[in-house]
Parts: structure tokens; sequence; C-alpha cells
């Protein structure tokens, strides 16, 4: 499995992203993470030359809305619409709702366990049905 | 529980159940410890601690628009706030104007949108710049902001030489952990060299470097990591102001820190200790500094962080008071307790007062800033401080052997540290080795508790871009054109870059203007990729 972890906007908290990318690996996927201040137009870019399973997102600014729902419309100009977007960081309760309408397969707030997320991710391993 | 456990601190120090005389036996006190206010100044770098002067309060806030972050400021001056922690957005962390694509929905978001020399006047209206301190949470634009806040004090009237505040300025932590860089490493630690230079000899109470921990220790790092990764940068910027050419002495006493206090709480006091003690001998016996300001180590915290919890959020208002408690043992300068609802987004002016209450009700009711150091003497916490100590030195001389904290970072060596440790203690948790109230233990089930959080107003965003756009209109263009080409001269050269940073300012050319020419004449700095 192939996950693109990225961190988009200008938001330099990086704790959440590379935790989750560490613990992604040790399950086995193999994960690419893109570093800091990333656009959802080179994220996109990213999932389609790696031919992701799934593409996560942290963001702690509190610019998640805008930036899941631009990364979103860059995969899907792409082809690659299939393509799961899973978002991390400092999230509101109330905004979780607002980021599945926008197209986010799953949403992990602060505090999220890693365990959880890492499931998540894997659920999304395209190798396992079709491979 | 059980009754026979080991027990270490964060850190990996070894914890006994008790201890006593032979633990620390007193013999060392004159010379390792001394009395408040004596060298090494490990009980505080005053002989009567608080009663002299009680620490900051000093709340990072800011949000939107200069004029909202003002009415923000002028409402917790009101409030018995003592000094001003400005919160900057991303934008204007990165050199970015608010009308720059790439700003987009960041404008206001974690901090106010400064673009122009009218912003930063606009923030400090009918406020006296003279009578209060202001510390700016900015690092790659530093320098920038500081020429803006120097012009605003011209304005106003104000006696330079009066101005006192902070410019955290710290850049080689950002490429660790806080990732607010522009520039590579050796143009900016030029502009760093700058600044102090140019606050030594034109605004002496003005730190112009705040050397800060805080933002290792959130990305993961030990408490004990923390203050070794810290002290290594600020020996670094030392050694390049002593490079230029500066006295020890013009620039030492300028020099403050910064500091998370998370939670365990004689750790974090141990940790404090140590710090003034293993800098003051540094600054005397390394680097022959002889004013004794220049061996005080002064520093700023933040208590709350990593530390508070999105479950059972209301808890994290009593692990910010257990951490403002240790910090006032450990004696800092200035405190900034977080507020109990930032997990989840800025405070709200509600959740921000109680915040600030409870500094207040540590520093008048509960006694613990009467006297100077309580805990000195007592044999647990002596112990660890000589074994924070201890540890400390041997991270500062494994980073010198691998070659200074520059070529650490560039290499990302603390990088590779720092992640290792995130891992580490997100492993404990999970597996419930370290207990987490109301996340991995005493878990309530039910009904979350409704929140109200701080919403930002997307008006602020237009009137921000409205703004700016009108004072590119309403300046003179040959003033402002003249002004960015000798700037983009002047850092292609070695003079002091601040005197044309504030020519631009005062031109009202815009921060994003500013950075265009430096990141024209350094290039930008290449993450390395670490996880």
């Amino acid at each position: 499995m192939r996950i693109v972890i990225a961190k988009p906007g200008l938001d330099g908290h990086d704790r959440g992203a590379k935790i989750i990318a560490r613990a992604l690996a040790d399950a086995g996927a193999e994960v690419i993470y893109t570093g800091l201040r990333r656009t959802p137009e080179q994220i996109a870019e990213a999932a389609v030359q790696e031919d992701a399973d799934a593409v996560g997102l942290s963001i702690l600014s509190g610019a998640h809305l805008s930036l899941t729902k631009k990364l979103i419309e860059r995969l899907s100009e792409r082809g690659a619409a299939e393509v799961p977007v899973l978002v991390g960081g400092a999230i509101p309760p109330r905004d979780v709702e607002r980021l599945k309408a926008l197209g986010a397969a799953e949403v992990f707030p602060t505090g999220s366990p890693m365990g959880e997320v890492v499931g998540a991710f894997l659920r999304y391993d395209r190798g396992r049905a079709a491979r | 529980m059980s009754e026979k456990r080991e027990s270490t601190t964060p850190s990996g120090i070894p914890r006994k159940p008790a201890y006593g005389p032979s633990d620390w036996d007193g013999s060392s006190y004159a010379s390792g410890v001394a009395d408040p206010g004596c060298f090494p100044y490990t009980r505080g770098v005053r002989a009567d601690g608080y009663r002299g002067k009680l620490w900051t309060f000093r709340q990072y806030s800011g949000f939107g628009t200069a004029d909202e972050s003002n009415a923000r400021y002028r409402y917790l001056l009101d409030q018995g706030q003592t000094g001003l922690s400005v919160a900057l957005d991303l934008p204007t962390q990165l050199g970015y104007d608010s009308d720059d694509p790439r700003a987009e929905e960041e404008v206001g978001r974690v901090g106010v949108a400064i673009d122009t020399l009218d912003d930063m006047q606009r923030l400090f209206a009918g406020i006296a710049l003279e009578r209060i301190t202001t510390s700016f949470t900015i690092n790659a634009t530093a320098a920038v902001l500081l020429a803006m806040y120097v012009a605003v004090a011209k304005r106003q009237g104000a006696d330079l030489r009066k101005i006192s505040g902070t410019i955290q300025n710290d850049i080689l932590k950002e490429y660790v952990s806080r990732g607010t860089w522009i520039y590579p490493v050796e143009p900016s630690l030029r502009l760093i060299v700058d600044t102090i230079d140019y606050c030594s000899r034109e605004l002496p109470r003005f730190n112009a470097i705040s050397v800060a921990g805080a933002h290792f220790r959130d990305a993961g790092a030990t408490a004990v990591q923390e203050l070794a990764f810290t002290l290594a940068d600020g020996i670094t910027y030392v050694q390049r102001c002593l490079e230029r050419g500066m006295e020890i002495d013009a620039f030492a006493g300028n020099i403050s820190f910064f500091f998370y206090t998370h939670s365990d709480f004689f750790e974090e006091v141990a940790k404090y200790r140590a710090a003034r003690r293993i800098w003051a001998r540094l600054m005397r016996e390394r680097f022959g500094a002889h004013d004794p300001r220049s061996w005080a180590f002064r520093f700023g915290l933040v208590c709350g962080g990593s530390t508070l919890q999105a479950e059972q959020p209301m808890n994290n208002a009593i692990r910010v008071a257990f951490e403002a408690m240790a910090s006032v043992f450990g004696g800092a300068s200035s405190i900034f307790t977080a507020a109990w609802d930032e997990p989840f987004a800025i405070p709200t002016q509600e959740s921000a007062e109680l915040a600030l209450r409870t500094q207040q009700i540590l520093a008048y009711e509960t006694g613990a800033a009467e006297v100077a150091d309580p805990l000195g003497g007592s044999y647990y916490v002596e112990s660890l401080t000589d074994a924070t100590e201890r540890h400390v030195l041997g991270i500062m001389a494994e980073i010198a052997e691998r070659g200074g904290m520059v070529a650490c970072v560039e290499g990302g060596y603390i990088q590779q540290l720092i992640a290792d440790e995130a891992y580490r203690k997100q492993r404990r948790i999970e597996a419930g080795d370290d207990v987490l109230v109301g996340v991995n233990r005493f878990r309530t089930n039910g009904t979350a508790h409704r929140l109200e959080l701080f919403e930002l107003d997307d008006s602020s965003v237009r009137t921000q871009i409205a703004r700016l756009q009108a004072v590119r209109a309403r300046r003179d263009p040959a003033r402002a054109g003249a002004a960015l080409a000798h700037l983009r001269a002047a850092a292609e050269g070695t003079e002091n870059l601040m005197p044309p940073l504030i020519e631009a300012v005062e031109s009202y050319c815009t921060l994003g203007e500013i950075c265009d020419r430096l990141r024209a004449a350094f290039g930008e700095f290449r993450e390395p990729i670490v996880i």
C-alpha cells in the first residue's frame, strides 16, 4: 500500500504528520511524506505520480476546509477522484461533518488514537482487494 | 498500581521513591548552587525572587486585522495583563502579503496580519510603547517587524533607549520544528546578527533574540533535549556575534530564552534551575563575560501546548495551572498560560480571561511568589537539578562533536532525535504506559462538553486586503522603489540590514515586497525530509 502524507498550506506543525507516517510505515505501508508548505496542486501531483492508495492531510492552522476542498478538486482534475483523502489536525468538532461533506473520506481531530488512524488508512488498500 | 514500580522522569532520569542527604549533601552549595541572585544563579537571577518584580503575565494573542487585535490587547491590559505578546498570522511569518495567492485561507487565522507600517501603527493605537513591553513571536521576518516597531516608536515620539520587548528571531529551531523558515541558514544567521548588533547600539533595553526551546519540546523533545538544543542554539548565536566583532558584554545581557513547561512538575523546576547554572558558567568561563547581566539566564515560557487534550477539555485548565506553578518555582520572568480550548481553535475572550486569571490567582493568592526558589535545598530537587545538568551537557557535547548546531540542523540530526522521541511517547500513551486523564484512563461516556469556539470573521480578510491595496495606491512609488533597490543591494553586500529595512518600511514597502527582495538575494532553505 502506498500513502502520501502531506502538509498543505503554511502551517509548520509536523509532529502529527510524522507520527502517523511512521506508524503507517511500521504497519507495512510505503509512505511518502511531502514536507512542509505543499500546495494542493503539488500534493495531487504527488498522489498521481506515486499511484497512492490514499492521501493524508495534516493541518493545524485552521485552514482545513478550503485546503481539503482544493485538494479534492485538484485530484479530480487529474482523474484521481477515487483517491481517498483523510484529514487530521486541529479540527473543531463542528468542522468534522463539513469536511466529510466536502468529500473527505475520514476526519481525525487532535487526540485521535494512532491505531485508529492507521486502521482507517489500511482499509483503503486497493492491493488487498484487487491485486 | 503496583507498589514497587520503577520510575524515571519523562526524560529518562531514574527517580527514587525518596531522597535524602546521600543524594545531595549540600557541600557544593556555595559553588554549585549559591543564594538567589548569586552566580551561577541556580536559585534565580534576583536575590529577592518575585518580591522585587513579579513575573510578567504575557498572554499570546492576535487574530484578524490590526484593529481587532488592538481591541483585544487593550482589553487584556485593562484586565491586568502586564505585557503584550503578539501572535502573527502565517503569511506575516513567512513574508507573504495578505493578497498573495500563497496566503489565501491563512490571513488573520493564527495571528494578526501585518502587511505594512500602517498595520503596525493600528496594532499599537492608544498603547504607549515606552510604557509596555512587547514580545513578538516572529522569526524569518523578525528584522522587518522590528523595523516597523522602531518606526512606530519614532512616530509616537518615544525614546528608543526606553523601548523594551523581545523578538523571537531564533531561526535554527524553525528549521527543526516550527517550520516558518524562508532563507538558507547562513543569510538567516546574518540577519539575526544584524538585529542583535543594531539593538545593542540603538535599543539597549530590547531583547533582539529569544532563543526558543519551546518548539522542540512541543514537537516531541524531552525536557533534557529541549534545554540542550536551546543552549546549543544560544552558543551558535553568541559565536556568530563574536565573529562579527561584537564584545560579549555588549549583547549577552539582551539574550533571553523561551520554553514550554510540560506536566512533570519537578523535572520542569530542575530544568530551569540547571539552565541558569549552565548558561552562567558558559558565559563567564567559556565566553569571558564580565558583566553579571551577561551571566543571568532570563526566560519566558508557555504552559499548555501538546500537554492539552481534546478529550474532557476543561481538564486543560487544571493542567495549565499546575504547569504555571512549576514555572514559578522554576523562576520564569514571563509566563503565558494557554487557554483550555487551544486544541480546537484560538481562544475566545472568555477562555483567554480564565487563562490570565490562573496566573493572577497563583501570583496573589497562593503565596508562591513570596520566597525566592522555595524548593532550593530539597534533596530531590537539587539532585534532579544536578542530574539534568549532566544529561544536558552530555547532549551538548554530542552536538559539538557532530560539528555544532548548524551542521546538526542542516543534516536533519536534531529533527530525527525529536521525531524518534515523539513516536516513542505516542506509543507509550497508546499502550497506557503514560497516563493521560480522560484520554487513556478515566474516560467518560456520554455527551461531549458543548464547545463555544472562536470563529474568525471572514470580513477581516477582505478588510485587510483592501487596506493593503489602499496603502500601495497612496504611497510615493518612487520612494518605495528606491528603498527596495537599496535593500536588495545591501542584502548582496555585508552592511547591517536594519537601516535599509527601516527605510523600506517607512516608505510603506510591504512585507511581501521586502521579503521578495531578500529571497532574490539569499535564496530559500531546502528542508531535509525526516520522519
